[in-house]
């Protein structure tokens, strides 16, 4: 996927009273709408029909195995990430790839099965568009590119949100990846909660200014740029959790085989909740399987997690067998040897590793003890 | 569709059926009326058992076959199982070649140096074929082949004839002899004492357990061939074969993709540590 | 308990036995007491061998790495032991990992060091190789031995 020039396009304002259209605009053009919403107190992604679906009033505390909903204000988007992440709409976490007929002895490959579903993205979080960009170069870069991601992918409408909160967990400073994205969305909002309760919105694309076009909206003004700029100027400021990505591959292969690994890891169940819950993690697995009359075959693809102890099976045990080794895997291939294989970090700093550890194992500052007692 | 999905199996037939050993067969396959993808010798193909799963296997045979696909398989497991106790008849899926094979370029006016353990032979047999065929552009071919024992060895008959190839020098030796094997009994590494070598006009390709590997690659390094002249053939947990499902990661590297042939300066930081 | 000093382990082990006197200097002033825990690496196979040691207490497991099984003892070596001979072998690198399966206490001689002197004086050079052939013939007679599977079903 080509990366998006900022896109120059005159800035617009939605009246919050108004946001709804967009989402009806978007189901009108065979979109199907994701937001975030609230289920079971947690924020979540799942389809919305419409606006009033949206978590207005609820914010989140987040924290080293801790999350909580809280009531606020009623800004739309004062919350920051949820549990889950936009993966599992652009790689869904089971898919079948071939239904694989019998033919006689031998059988029929189909074309591969791709989806036809049109999702508009509301609510993506200037990390979780970076984690996209991630995506992008694991699945749809190079030779191998997947054909049912870059489908998906090509057809998704993006609706950014710049960031006006902060969670504890976030870092996204430290790793480039917000709280402001400026390019690889097609609409960007940055919610201003005052009393007018606008959205000052971003162009990004042609395709954002066609489906503006269906939305109530107004040409922005200075004042309305200067108050949407307060909002990014405050929300960097509040990010205060900090990761040090300098020389930080170097260093962490340098330790490889330092003692320290075993004592960091001793708190992990190694659950997995954590590749789970990131962005960009991307490992799956394949299921072969027939039905009884054995006249159909299907190959299946499915999430799987590099903690598996049958990850790295092979001639008859698990080369990664301690659960040191498992989490050094971990954080070596999220942060150094992602470098190596597609030329980014592949931490985007949302932070929910560090909130859906059940053990409260908190990501950047593990890192940075490991960090310094490696050397 | 235009471009070949790499993700789906092409159906083949299983034409012969050939018992290498004990637990070890080589199965050639071919797809009538279509044509099954070619190969670079250290590459392999995924073989897909009807409605039971996929197995990675280096391909074995001469890379200029036009016509069938060859594989040697050993017995360990319940897929594999079911693949050498098939018939001639059978069908199986073949996708690929996938990976980076020998650098048959680079071996180009050189010596060779071939150690092969176990059924680490079979990755390197294209690479023998290739060289046979096109013997005037490589120097002296040395295969030091080591088994277990002699009911382990492999391709026992073709042995046989390489060494009459010229300037080709065969030598195998087993761990465990028995009481009517005459041959070399010892390591695999002992028989490099034999060979009297031109390490900086030789390249060397070692397949095998990763042990072997590792002990073979440090002797070389001894006896004078520079680390970016020895390649080995790694191998890892493997499910996508295109670099997609992360499990055949090796440090950086995905096998798959990376590899499995990988030139030793590349892996040495890695195959000697841990759990990697 | 009474503790010997590292000068009279040297001077008493049955190794170094009939060494002269200035020989035996060298060595204790090559040597230094060593501590390892239980679990540690004492040596890394492919690593750079600087280093043999004498093992006071404990037990210490050569092992060698395999992908499938992680480390597989091949060999163990405990009390009045000697730990390491490439340091006088090229290419110089340990062949496998030596773990200590307890906590360790050793001698440490420093190999490098040892090595010059070996250079310069031939005797010494020549005292040295002398035991550590005794010692390499010792452990490949026991590693043959234990190839051939006695026990097991040997007749193949």
């Amino acid at each position: 996927m080509k990366r998006q020039r900022e896109f120059a396009g005159s800035h617009s304002v939605i009246l919050r009273e108004d946001l709804d259209e967009l989402v009806q605009a978007l189901r009108s053009k065979g979109f199907t709408v994701i937001g975030p919403v609230v289920r079971d107190g947690v924020i979540v992604l799942d389809s919305i029909e419409s606006a009033a679906e949206l978590p207005a009033g609820w914010t989140d505390e987040q924290a080293p195995g801790r999350y909580r909903l809280i009531s606020n204000d009623g800004a739309v988007f004062a919350h920051t990430v949820g549990a889950d992440s936009w993966k599992r709409f652009l790689n869904p976490p089971e898919a079948s790839l071939y239904r694989i007929a019998a033919d006689g002895k031998s059988f029929t490959v189909p074309e591969r099965t791709v989806s036809e579903t049109k999702y508009a993205f509301i609510g993506v979080r200037p990390c979780d568009l970076a984690a996209i960009g991630i995506l992008d170069k694991v699945f749809a870069d190079g030779p191998m590119a997947d054909p049912d991601y870059v489908a998906r992918r090509s057809r998704t409408f993006v609706v950014a949100v710049q960031c006006g909160g902060v969670a504890d967990s976030c870092f996204c400073t430290s790793m480039n990846s917000g709280p402001r994205a400026g390019t690889g969305f097609d609409l960007a909002l940055t919610e201003i909660p005052d009393a007018t309760h606008r959205f000052f919105v971003q162009t990004g694309s042609a395709n954002g200014r066609g489906m503006l076009n269906a939305v109530k909206h107004r040409a922005a003004e200075p004042v309305d740029e200067e108050a949407a700029r307060a909002v990014w100027d405050q929300t960097v400021r509040k990010v205060s959790r900090k990761l040090d990505t300098n020389g930080l591959p170097e260093a962490l292969t340098r330790g490889t085989e330092n003692g320290v690994w075993q004592s960091t890891a001793a708190p992990c169940l190694a659950c997995g909740n954590c590749t789970m819950v990131c962005p960009t993690c991307f490992c799956c697995t394949f299921e072969d399987s027939a039905d009884l009359s054995g006249q159909i075959a299907e190959r299946r693809r499915k999430w799987d997690s590099c903690f598996s102890l049958s990850f790295s099976y092979i001639h008859g045990g698990s080369v990664r067998s301690s659960l040191a080794a498992r989490f050094r895997q971990r954080i070596m291939h999220k942060l150094a040897w992602w470098h190596d294989q597609f030329g980014t970090s592949g931490c985007v700093g949302c932070g929910r590793c560090t909130t859906w550890c059940p053990a409260g194992i908190d990501f950047t500052r593990e890192v940075e003890k490991l960090r310094v007692l490696m050397q | 569709m235009t471009a070949r999905d790499p993700m789906a199996p092409i159906p083949a037939q299983v034409q012969k059926l050939d018992r290498e050993n004990n637990d070890t067969f080589t199965l050639h396959v071919a797809a009538p009326g279509s044509t099954l993808p070619s190969f670079q010798p250290g590459q392999f193909d995924m073989l897909y058992l009807y409605g039971v799963g996929e197995l990675p296997i280096s391909v074995s045979g001469d890379p200029e076959a036009r016509f069938s696909l060859t594989y040697t398989v050993r017995s360990v497991g319940k897929a594999t199982n079911k693949l050498v106790t098939g018939s001639i008849g059978d069908w199986i899926g073949v996708r690929g070649p996938f990976g980076v094979g020998w650098p048959m370029d680079k071996a180009r006016g050189q010596d060779v140096l071939l150690i092969a353990g176990g059924i680490g032979l079979a990755p390197l047999r294209p690479a023998l074929y290739h060289m046979f065929r096109y013997r005037p552009e490589f120097g002296r071919i040395i295969l030091a082949y080591g088994a277990r024992s002699p009911g382990d060895m492999i391709y026992r008959n073709e042995l046989a004839q390489w060494k009459k190839e010229p300037r080709t020098q065969i030598l195998s030796t087993v761990d465990y002899g028995g009481l009517r094997w005459h041959g070399n009994v010892g390591v695999v590494t002992t028989l490099l004492t034999r060979v009297k070598l031109d390490p900086p006009h030789t390249i060397a390709l070692i397949c095998g357990p990763e042990i072997m590997m590792r002990f073979a690659a440090m002797e070389l390094t001894t006896r004078g061939i520079s680390k970016e002249r020895i390649y080995v053939s790694m191998e890892r947990n493997m499910k996508c074969a295109v670099g997609l499902c992360g499990h055949c990661q090796f440090g950086p590297y995905f096998v798959c993709r990376d590899g499995p042939v990988f030139p030793y300066t590349q892996i040495e930081p890695w195959i000697n540590r841990h759990e990697i | 308990m009474v503790t010997q000093s590292l000068e009279a382990v040297l001077r008493n082990h049955r190794f170094l036995a009939s060494l002269n006197p200035e020989h035996i200097q060298t060595l204790i002033s090559c040597a230094s007491n060593q501590r390892f825990e239980k679990g540690n690496y004492i040596a890394r196979e492919a690593t750079e061998a600087d280093s043999f040691y004498l093992i006071r207490s404990g037990t210490v497991a050569l092992q060698i790495h395999r992908p499938e099984s992680g480390g597989l003892t091949l060999n163990t070596l405990g009390e009045g032991d000697i730990l390491g001979w490439s340091w006088l072998v090229p290419p110089h690198r340990w062949h496998f990992d030596a773990r200590a399966t307890e906590a360790v206490r050793v001698v440490a001689l420093d190999g490098r060091c040892l090595r010059t002197k070996c250079e310069q004086d031939h005797e010494l050079g020549y005292q040295l190789l002398k035991r550590f052939s005794t010692l390499i013939e010792e452990r490949l007679e026991a590693a043959r031995l234990q190839l051939l599977d006695v026990y097991g079903v040997a007749a193949r």
